[in-house]
């Protein structure tokens, strides 16, 4: 689809490592939408990456997500540094439609210079969402922002994914929400690098503070120990304390999207092969796989047994 | 093997200081329910971010209320910033208390359409969906 752009791969790309801002936004719809163009320059720009400190916040519906990532901007702008943002908002499971309203709470950075924020729909990409958001923060990084915040509604198994591929894993915990024991349930302490209780100016973030910290000291000693940082982005408490602690993380060598980079990419590489094989093994048609499911309804063959047959089949109809 | 749809992404806020958005988040909603992603910015946008908005988030259409007369500067700004951006092919849509003679001075700046209050939402749902279409094909 030619444009006023050019609209090829190699101008887009050019456009990005520029950091010309019509160029970074129509390439990060390109490569949403899977569209060829989009696939060509995520190859191009595969070589200019790894400059970005990648960093994960979620946490439950009114956390506080989106009006934290805006105090942390600001934060970060004051440092020098320049921010990315993409703020993942759940698709209608009726229309597919979306409303992203995430950008409400930034308003005040949507004219600063360093800057870029884009809103993203959870809808069924093809290759998974975290595959669309890592595309995205690829193009992101390629246009040479510092660090890169991707804000996701923390309720499901994408989100714990998405936080995967983060350098930096935030969880926003509100204060009245519930006991210690939604802590646990939530499986939040698993994968928080840091975690933010936020609205720290209300009367009951003491309580959430102390669940957290509770929780936290009767749990395997040899857990990796989150950070826990109070925050209130209203009276502006704490946020020079968690960009401190986000710092702290990129000088101890652990906050750089290039370290580790196998080990992530193994794990999208899994996330990538079970969605496809997903697609794959409940649409195909196929008297083999009937005749296996058959198989396990008369107990000729046990769960774990069939699914590694099912899964072999499907592979061989992919040739 | 491209499965990802492609789909329509408006954003849609309210320039100036009118403060009326009852009928801004109806249209947000009936939008989200015809399969749109729909970005919302609130209330009290300059039409300096609603431009730089739309450019980030790569918008098919702009559209705005207002309600309480300002309509016409702030849409002559709205449409030159666009120009100014070489954005000019993101529809502008503006809707809201606009009297019948103000429309064609809106259409003149460079508003594509106008809405006004009794507009029936099928109509702006079927005109967004019609001017995306006419984009995704030229």
């Amino acid at each position: 689809m030619g444009d006023r752009l050019g609209g090829s791969a190699d101008d887009y790309v050019a456009g990005i490592l520029r950091g010309d801002r019509r160029s970074i936004a129509r390439a990060i719809s390109a490569v949403e939408n899977e569209t060829a163009t989009g696939r060509a320059i995520l190859r191009n720009i595969q070589r200019h990456l790894g400059r970005a400190q990648l960093i994960g916040i979620t946490g439950a519906p009114g956390a506080g997500k989106s009006t934290l990532v805006s105090a942390l901007i600001g934060e970060f702008l004051g440092r020098g540094r320049s921010v990315g943002v993409v703020a993942v908002d759940p698709s209608s499971p009726f229309s597919g439609g979306a409303i992203l309203g995430d950008r409400i709470r930034m308003e005040r950075h949507s004219l600063a210079e360093r800057t870029f924020i884009r809103s993203l729909a959870t809808r069924g990409h093809s290759g998974g969402l975290s595959r669309a958001v890592v595309a995205v923060v690829d193009v992101l990084d390629a246009a040479g922002f510092d660090l890169i915040i991707v804000e996701t509604v923390g309720v499901g198994q994408s989100e714990v994914e998405i936080a995967e591929i983060a350098d930096t894993r935030i969880v926003v915990c509100p204060p009245g929400l519930g006991d210690d024991v939604q802590a646990i349930k939530a499986g939040i302490l698993e994968i928080a690098d840091i975690l933010v209780v936020s609205k720290a100016d209300l009367p009951l973030a003491d309580k959430t503070e102390l669940d957290l910290r509770f929780m936290l000291s009767v749990r395997d000693p040899s857990a990796r120990q989150p950070a826990i940082v109070r925050v209130s982005s209203v009276a502006s408490i704490g946020i020079t304390e968690l960009a401190d602690s986000i710092d702290a993380r990129r000088d101890l060598g652990v906050g750089k999207r290039g370290i580790g980079s196998r080990a992530r990419m193994r794990r999208l590489f899994a996330q990538e092969a079970a969605n496809l094989l997903r697609r794959r093994m409940t649409s195909i048609e196929s008297p083999a796989l009937d005749a296996l499911c058959d198989a396990v309804a008369c107990g000729d063959i046990d769960h774990e047994q069939a699914s590694l047959q099912a899964m072999r089949l499907v592979m061989e109809g992919c040739r | 093997m491209s499965t990802a749809q492609r789909r329509i992404r408006v954003l849609m806020g309210k320039p100036g200081l009118c403060g009326h958005d009852r009928g801004i988040v109806l249209v947000v909603m009936a939008l989200r329910d015809a399969g749109m992603e729909v970005i919302y910015s609130g209330r009290h946008n300059s039409p300096e971010s609603l431009v730089e908005v739309a450019i980030q988030e790569d918008v098919d259409v702009l559209g705005v209320s207002i309600l309480a007369g300002g309509h016409l500067g702030l849409c002559e700004r709205l449409a030159k910033l666009l120009r100014e951006r070489n954005a000019q092919d993101i529809v502008l849509l503006a809707g809201g208390f606009i009297p019948p003679e103000d429309i064609p001075k809106l259409k003149a700046f460079g508003v594509r359409e106008v809405f006004r209050d009794g507009a029936k939402l099928e109509d702006i749902v079927q005109f967004i969906e019609q001017v995306a279409g006419e984009r995704a094909a030229a």
